[in-house]
């Protein structure tokens, strides 16, 4: 099993940690993990993506160009990658901030409005976390209690007191019906 | 018998390679008789430069680490930082600190690095044959200013103690000559005392030595302390520009 | 095994070189590296050590050379342009005979250039560090593990040979996250009666110094160098071999463009292309031997790499032209995509597949 996943948004809206969040949830599970950032100015206000590869087998490449799973939190991000997206793959997006139809051929397609629900829920700022709790209820290399418990180790010391809330953020994307 | 004269312990018996006449030499023993006379010859890491005191590790007799051109306030820096219970001193010309070395220069200034920086100011570029020194006079002609120095196209000569007097973290700047007696021993507390704060960690401290190069200044040695005296001592005014833990 | 733990690049080498004894850094910002610096600003305080941001990565480099000159381990990190500055500081570690530790996490150039991963001062790195006869001795990490076991490794060979050790990664190696154990092993302890750090009533004095006017002299400090840089070559040369057994093409990569090549030629061995890879590890000392053994073996060799064609050279010398050497590169920060590597595996190949 290798899953490679790409994660791409605004700078802010916390790309690189739900990668990061991912990533050692992987680690955790005794997986093979490797997490890449994009790096530089534009991560201050423009896009950002992260590629996270969580396999069985030692990684070779961290660059993901092609992901089996694509979670797109803006609309630049889901053109951008759409069709470099894997036949077969999944494609995760934010429906509150991306209007219109997306149509892809060959992959499954989820929009869930995760900034409304941030918002309506008091969690600005984790739509992020609830975008990649929607990705583990659809898949099952990941699971939502792996991620809980890779939370404690990606939430530093400072922010302790925000861990609740990142996991019920997590629990309201893995939970959220279309 | 009594001895009333000798060669301080800080310096080597190595022979001197400097010119006849050059003030260097005074300087160096200023310098070995401060060490000698504060007791950390033992401890003390001479930082040598780019310029006529290039061999100035050969002729300090302590450790010592040769800089290249320019960089000896920031090799001082990494020794005492590596090394704090060390006295360090770095021993520069003017092309090497006031050039090529502004900015280390200024900055181990501005973080107050607790070193002792010996400042020789000729205003010329020896070791190279006589060249245009930041510290070159207007006016003076050199080999590359032939035709005098010319504020015009090349600026103004650098006033080290004046410009370091603006830096928060210098702690003691002062400029001697040695062109008399009386200066000499000025000279000589000066120095002494650089190295009396670096001992009590009071901060950085350079002291700014007018000297003379008779040889690329074309003048016989006793003319050129005349030079001196007339040409820099106007420019370059002696006297404490700093001193932090003055009552 | 220690428990394993998921660190950047830049931030697992910076606790390994703490790890490894390293009390003294001196640095400048520059991305994609000022992690490292970060992180050592944050660290060095906690435990008695010094971090200092040097007014220029000349400052640093002078810095280091300060410290290092004392016998202290000490370390400067850059990304190229920095790098570059610093050169007349690896000049002079060589020509002082010092033991140090420099990071480059390279970007793109030449001039100010971009941020994005390079590989494009391989040959900075083992031939033109500085001026003079001199090398330093150069690893190439391809994952965040190695990015921490080689600062380890570096100091130690740089303590054994009393010379520069510098680590040549790229922006992907400083800035990706992968799993990595800090369990390093021992540090070695070598003989520093040479350092300069004040102790000259106990002792005779010493002198740190490159500079030597009698050029018989100089020529014997430079001549007894190289015998020191033949021992290395004996001894450290390090590479992985990746599927060779078999391999009628060869490819040569580091870092990153290694973990490209890796993937690549697990597909074109899907492809039924029987294609291996020799990874260099010290891309000075450069894996000759190994190279020019395969050249009796494989029909072709592929460079791939991130310059406009740097390692290919050392390939090429290794294997003395035996065998054609194909050049796959991507320049200016971009990395070579998997397609890229198998169509030139396949041209390699003879284009039949």
């Amino acid at each position: 099993m290798t899953k490679q996943v790409l994660i791409a948004g605004f700078g802010g809206q916390g790309v690189l940690f739900a990668g990061k969040l991912l990533a050692y949830e992987g680690l955790l599970d005794g997986k093979e993990v490797s997490w890449l950032p994009s790096y530089g100015p534009e991560m201050r206000g423009g896009t950002a993506n992260c590629s996270v590869t969580i396999s069985d087998a030692p990684i070779g490449s961290p660059i993901v160009a092609n992901p089996d799973i694509l979670i797109a939190m803006n609309k630049p991000s889901l053109d951008k990658y759409i069709n470099e997206t894997k036949e077969g793959g999944q494609i995760f997006y934010d429906s509150s901030l991306i209007s219109g139809e997306v149509k892809r051929d060959g992959v499954e397609i989820y929009p869930i409005p995760a900034t409304k629900i941030a918002d309506e829920k008091g969690l600005k700022t984790l739509a992020n976390i609830i975008m990649l709790g929607h990705m583990i209820a659809k898949n099952d290399f990941v699971s939502l209690e792996g991620a809980k418990g890779a939370l404690s180790k990606v939430v530093s010391e400072r922010h302790k007191d925000l861990l609740n809330f990142n996991v019920q953020a997590l629990t309201l994307g893995y939970e959220y019906k279309a | 018998m009594a001895v009333v004269f000798k060669k301080p312990e800080a310096l080597t018996d190595a022979v001197l390679h400097y010119c006849p006449g050059c003030t260097h030499g005074i300087v160096h023993r200023l310098v070995a008789e401060a060490l000698d006379e504060l007791g950390v010859r033992g401890k003390a890491v001479a930082i040598a430069s780019v310029g006529c005191s290039v061999f100035s590790y050969n002729y300090f007799n302590c450790d010592a680490v040769q800089a290249a051109h320019g960089r000896a306030p920031a090799v001082a820096t990494g020794v005492k930082r590596a090394c704090p219970e060390s006295i360090v001193f770095t021993y520069q010309g003017d092309g090497d600190l006031a050039a090529i070395g502004t900015a280390e220069t200024v900055h181990s200034a501005a973080r107050g690095e607790n070193i002792t920086v010996i400042f020789i100011n000729n205003a010329i570029y020896g070791m190279t044959g006589g060249q245009m020194a930041p510290t070159t006079l207007p006016g003076q002609v050199t080999q590359t200013s032939p035709y005098g120095r010319d504020t015009n196209t090349v600026g103004f000569p650098v006033k080290v103690c004046e410009m370091l007097s603006q830096v928060d973290g210098a702690t003691y700047l002062e400029r001697v000559a040695v062109n008399n007696v009386k200066n000499v021993k000025a000279a000589k507390a000066a120095i002494k005392k650089a190295f009396q704060n670096q001992i009590e960690g009071k901060g950085f401290s350079l002291v700014e030595v007018l000297s003379t190069c008779p040889t690329n200044w074309g003048l016989t040695p006793e003319k050129a302390l005349t030079w001196l005296e007339e040409n820099m001592l106007p420019y370059y005014p002696l006297g404490v520009y700093k001193d932090k833990y003055a009552e | 095994m220690a428990e394993k733990v998921l660190m950047k690049g830049n931030e697992a080498l910076a606790e390994a070189a703490i790890m490894a004894g390293c009390r003294h850094y001196f640095g400048y910002p520059i991305t994609p590296q000022t992690e490292v610096a970060a992180y050592m600003a944050k660290r060095m305080p906690k435990i008695g050590g010094v971090f200092l941001q040097a007014e220029s990565e000349i400052a640093a480099i002078n810095m280091v050379i300060g410290a290092a000159a004392t016998g202290k381990r000490a370390m400067t990190s850059s990304s190229s342009p920095g790098i570059a500055l610093k050169s007349e500081g690896l000049s002079y570690l060589a020509g002082c005979d010092l033991p140090a530790l420099i990071v480059n996490v390279q970007r793109g150039g030449p001039g100010l250039g971009g941020i994005q991963p390079s590989q494009s001062d391989y040959f900075h790195a083992t031939r033109g560090a500085g001026h003079g006869d001199f090398h330093m001795i150069v690893l190439a990490p391809s994952s965040v593990q190695e990015m921490a076991s080689f600062v380890f490794k570096g100091f130690n060979l740089a303590e054994k040979y009393r010379m520069t050790t510098m680590i040549l990664a790229d922006g992907t190696m400083g800035q990706m996250m992968e799993p990595v154990s800090l369990e390093m092993g021992e540090i070695e302890s070598y003989d520093k009666s040479w350092c300069a750090c004040g102790g000259s009533d106990k002792r005779p004095k010493n002198i740190v110094n490159s500079l030597f006017l009698q050029a018989e002299e100089l020529e014997q400090f430079n001549i007894r160098r190289y015998e020191k840089y033949a021992e290395v070559e004996k001894n450290e040369v390090m590479y992985e071999e990746y599927m060779m057994d078999d391999a009628e093409i060869c490819i040569a990569a580091f870092g990153i463009a290694a973990r490209v090549s890796k993937n690549a030629i697990d597909e074109a061995r899907k492809m039924g292309i029987k294609v291996g890879m020799i990874r260099p590890i010290t891309l000075w000392p450069f894996p000759k031997e190994v190279f020019n053994k395969a050249a009796d073996k494989v029909k072709a060799f592929v460079s791939v790499e991130m310059s406009m064609g740097q390692l290919i050279e050392d390939v090429e010398l290794a294997t003395r032209c035996k065998k054609p050497v194909l050049l796959c590169n991507r320049s200016g920060g971009m990395i070579p995509t998997l397609e890229d590597v198998i169509a030139k595996i396949k041209e390699a190949n003879g284009g039949a597949n």
